[in-house]
């Protein structure tokens, strides 16, 4: 009853009774759910700054998704180890990492498909890329009976062109001497949304079929002539896993860990390699390196090579004003180059091989 | 003062500078900003698309940002179909429960047990009904869908195969999730139908049925064309689960049981990556999507006209 | 309440005189009513036995009090998502429910006619079909790209954009609501419009007010697609509103999209704890503001 009563309509008529409460009640719920809202939540976050060093350091980074999960672990464990470093990474695609990058909102960015040479042409204070961690890119399937599938270059790029509509098809069947293939329809799942696992897929057959360049070329995002498309590695791993009969391109760990069968893919020199990290790391070893450190295996031509795997890169800028978020910086990077390797492999990535590594390293003293 | 006629009942009643109506304008002139400013930045990121494509981005169907050639009918198609079709189950659902919950078919203490249950769902983020949408719902169209195929080849809107991922299933998880919006709007409206009107009808010896479609229905449409506009508008404009289960394809078809794609759910999926023209390209999209919207908010306030001519003065 | 007397329904079914008909079709609506309402539970049940059914498992106590696993971990909470998604709606709400009300009481009461509060209305129905990405993408331009960072506040703006236009709907259909008769007693009583307006009409109209207020929050609890732009995320706890802030739709999205398992139960669990509080917070708000009779 206090505000009623301050304001004083004692002409009103005895209704005013309820009234009155209803204001008290709005006023009431307004202080509650602004405590609710802002301080509760405000005392909770103090209270559990108790435990924060009073002199954390906060990086943050946004970019591609593919390694997001690896970028997040080094930042937890890195946290445990040194407690007055807090790096956040959220996956947010390597496009809009990029513009965030260009545009400093972030301390660090992160792209399947680093930056191109306009992209860093935009960015004021320069940029030094750092490949950070590597992946390699698989063709899942659903075919039960058929566990151990043959892919030949012509088949790959036949199924996602529509040429090959079943799976007992000739051309299949060529690579996978007595196997017996089902007359099942072939179902193709593709990325609908941008991503640098379709650049590296594309460029890889369009590198070897010129058919393929033309109709579909290489992007991050482009439009396949048959197959249904799902959003994510996991959208793709769900299209798989619902029907007999779909194959779709998806990151190693995704496939791993979904328990999908894995195709071995046809390399340059003729071999069939099935998508292990060991024979990831030995065709990344083999590539040679340029100044910027931006590269790509496009259709390696060693014989234990597998064709798809491809590094993903941290970008940074060349100079940092901010001196302890540099030192920082760098601790989590050398760190991530090194003591944080070993966490790779558990979640499906490929852990950088020692040469790499050591360019790496070379890259990231430029850094001021 | 001569002072034009603007309504409200309390139009009559202004003795000069009132801070609370001044307060009250300047929120609605804030609003109106609001869109506007949201409206310009989109046609500015769209400026450069609009001027390389003109209208040919509305008649085209193929979309290929590798190649910087981009059209999005098939989208548009998508879009109108899904929220459609969407309306179209969710509306009768929507209402039904609405009448349910404001005659008295149950005691109160169960009314108001359904009520929350319903609104629960309001509560359930996009990315959940997206997994419950490939957990639950697209086996079952895949079933209904090769059913379909097999007998119905004949018709343009089953076609040939039938897919999990598809426009139908899009439609029914779109459906579930404006239903909460329709159904709590729908309720209210009707409950604010003066009691006066209810007794009268009943005193007059209308069954409950003929109380209600006759009278209160009439009476509440308004409110209900409103929560109609308002859930269409969240249909139109939902991107993640939609994006999650409608396959992505930017192939032109009218079957519901293939894949499709619609214009948010391009948004949400391309948007991250784009660059460039894309950029541009996608923009021009979601102000396609605004005019749209527009478009269909202006059917709808044609509708309520009409409607409301027949129930005129009783309020 | 059916009287045996002359047909009175004429407007409805012209000179028919059978009751029995009248009836029939009666009981045939009542029913067609009960099957829709069974229809739509169907789903409604399974939606929330999935989410209960994936998300109880990892339901414990930890989950407020410690931070997010990250992959290839156990344990874990995500006590700052929940702090970050009670503030950035709680700022979506400070600044949405203002305007939107008020904007709702100067085009129902105060000029009902005029230009603007006609173009308010298409505005708000405008408003109501952007997509989500959009609002986040606005937000972006002009809240992260000035502040220089991403932040609780930018997240705020999003989410306020995103219930604007429902909040004022439902607010403008709850004063439609208020029977004019009240207005004219109160007038009648000799109270001014602000009085009107406060005293009368507004504690009239709030519970159907709150029940778009919280259908806003619903939504905008649930959204991802704004907060990505404007918050980003965070596996640590909130320092200031001015820095990255993790939210529970950020984190659902996040972990639904990875191969670890134990991050994709945690996805479900976040879920359940989302349509637990937001739901409690419905029923309060609502059971608030009951019409007394």
């Amino acid at each position: 009853m206090i505000f009623a009563n301050v304001t004083k309509l004692s002409h009103w008529r005895s209704g005013q009774l309820l009234r009155n409460q209803a204001i008290d009640q709005l006023f009431y719920a307004l202080i509650t759910m602004t405590y609710r809202s802002f301080f509760l939540p405000l005392a909770f976050a103090t209270a559990s700054l108790a435990g924060t060093p009073a002199y954390a350091q906060q990086i943050s980074g946004a970019g591609a998704t593919f390694p997001a999960p690896l970028y997040q672990r080094w930042g937890v464990e890195l946290n445990k180890i040194e407690p007055g470093i807090q790096v956040n990474y959220q996956s947010v695609g390597s496009g809009a990492g990029v513009k965030n990058f260009t545009q400093g909102v972030v301390d660090f960015g992160a792209s399947d498909a680093a930056m191109t040479d306009e992209e860093i042409a935009k960015v004021a204070s320069g940029v030094v890329m750092i490949p950070a961690t590597a992946g390699e890119i698989v063709f899942a399937y659903n075919l039960p009976g058929v566990p151990a599938l043959k892919l030949s270059r012509e088949a790959m790029v036949g199924i996602f062109l529509g040429k090959i509509k079943t799976w007992n098809d000739p051309l299949i069947a060529k690579a996978n001497e007595g196997v017996q293939l089902p007359r099942t329809p072939i179902q193709v799942a593709y990325r609908s949304d941008g991503s640098g696992t379709t650049f590296v897929f594309t460029q890889h057959l369009s590198a070897i079929s010129k058919d393929f360049d033309d109709q579909v070329g290489t992007d991050k995002s482009v439009t396949f002539p048959v197959g249904v498309g799902g959003k994510g590695n996991e959208g793709v791993t769900s299209l798989i896993k619902q029907s007999v009969g779909t194959i779709g391109y998806v990151e190693y760990g995704y496939a791993k860990n979904n328990g999908l069968a894995m195709a071995s893919l046809e390399n340059k020199a003729g071999k069939f390699i099935a998508p292990d990290l060991e024979n990831g790391a030995a065709t990344l070893a083999n590539v040679q390196m340029p100044e910027n450190l931006r590269v790509w295996p496009i259709d390696p031509e060693g014989e234990t090579d597998y064709p798809l795997a491809s590094f993903t890169w941290l970008l940074l800028y060349k100079k940092y004003p901010d001196a302890a978020k540099l030192a920082a910086l760098k601790k989590f990077v050398s760190w991530s180059l090194t003591e944080g390797q070993k966490f790779a492999p558990e979640l499906g990535y490929i852990p950088l091989p020692a040469p790499v590594v050591e360019k790496a390293q070379a890259a990231l003293a430029t850094v001021q | 003062m001569q002072k034009e006629d603007t309504g409200g009942i309390l139009a009559e009643y202004r003795a000069g500078p009132d801070l609370f109506r001044i307060l009250c304008w300047l929120a609605s002139a804030g609003v109106v900003l609001a869109l506007g400013w949201i409206v310009g930045e989109i046609v500015i990121a769209a400026m450069p698309a609009m001027q390389k494509f003109g209208w040919d981005f509305i008649t085209n169907s193929v979309w290929a940002p590798n190649r910087d050639r981009f059209g999005v009918l098939p989208f548009i198609i998508g879009t109108a179909l899904s929220s459609f079709l969407a309306i179209l189950i969710a509306f009768p659902l929507g209402l039904g429960i609405a009448i349910f919950l404001t005659e008295n078919f149950l005691p109160p203490g169960v009314r108001n047990v359904v009520r929350f249950v319903v609104e629960m769902l309001a509560a359930i983020p996009s990315v959940v009904y997206g997994l419950w949408g490939i957990f639950v719902v697209i086996p079952i169209v895949k079933v209904i869908g090769d059913w379909a195929v097999q007998n119905f080849s004949g018709l343009a809107i089953v076609g040939p195969t039938a897919y999990g991922n598809s426009l139908i299933t899009a439609s029914i998880v779109l459906a579930l999730m404006i239903l909460p919006t329709l159904t709590a709007i729908s309720r209210n409206a009707l409950s604010s139908v003066p009691g006066t009107l209810r007794e009268g009808a009943y005193a007059l010896g209308a069954t409950r049925w003929e109380a209600i479609l006759g009278v209160i229905l009439p009476t509440a449409a308004p409110g209900v064309v409103a929560a109609t506009i308002l859930s269409l508008g969240r249909a139109m404009g939902e991107t993640m689960a939609v994006a999650m289960l409608i396959g992505n394809s930017s192939r032109l078809t009218w079957s519901i049981f293939e894949p499709s794609g619609t214009l948010a759910g391009l948004l949400a999926n391309q948007f991250a990556e784009a660059s460039g023209l894309q950029v541009s390209a996608l923009m021009y999209a979601a102000l396609l999507l605004v005019v749209i919207t527009l478009g269909v908010n202006l059917i709808g306030e044609a509708v309520l006209r009409h409607t409301q001519r027949k129930t005129a003065g009783i309020r | 309440m059916n009287t045996e007397s002359a047909d009175p329904a004429t407007f409805l079914y012209g000179n028919t005189a059978s009751h029995t008909w009248r009836s029939w079709t009666n009981r045939f609506l009542s029913g067609l009513v009960i099957v829709f309402s069974v229809i739509t539970f169907v789903p409604l049940i399974s939606i929330l036995y999935l989410v209960v059914k994936n998300g109880s498992p990892l339901l414990t106590a930890a989950i407020f009090t410690e931070l997010p696993p990250a992959a290839g971990m156990t344990g874990g909470g995500f006590g700052n998502a929940l702090v970050g998604t009670f503030v950035m709606v709680g700022i979506g709400l400070a600044i949405a429910a203002p305007i939107g009300i008020l904007s709702a009481i100067f085009i129902n009461e105060y000029a009902t006619r005029s230009v603007l509060a006609r173009a308010v209305r298409l505005v708000a129905k405008l408003l109501t079909g952007i997509p989500s990405i959009i609002c986040g993408v606005f937000a972006f331009a002009v809240v992260v790209v000035t502040l220089g960072t991403f932040s609780a506040y930018a997240g705020g703006v999003a989410l306020a954009v995103l219930m604007l236009p429902t909040i004022l709907l439902t607010s403008e259909q709850a004063l439609i609501g208020v029977q004019s008769a009240y207005r004219e007693a109160s007038i009648g009583l000799g109270a001014t419009s602000l009085q009107t307006i406060l005293r009368v009409v507004l504690p009239d109209a709030l519970p159907a007010i709150m029940t778009g207020i919280m259908l806003a929050v619903a939504r905008a609890a649930g959204e991802t697609a704004p907060l990505i732009f404007t918050a980003l995320f965070s596996q640590f706890w909130a320092k200031s509103l001015n820095e990255p802030t993790a939210s529970l739709s950020v984190l659902i999205y996040n972990f639904s999209s990875v191969p670890f398992q134990h991050q994709i139960d945690m996805a479900w669990t976040a879920s359940l704890v989302l349509v637990v509080f937001v739901t409690m917070a419905n029923i309060a708000a609502q059971l608030a503001f009951t019409k007394k009779p």
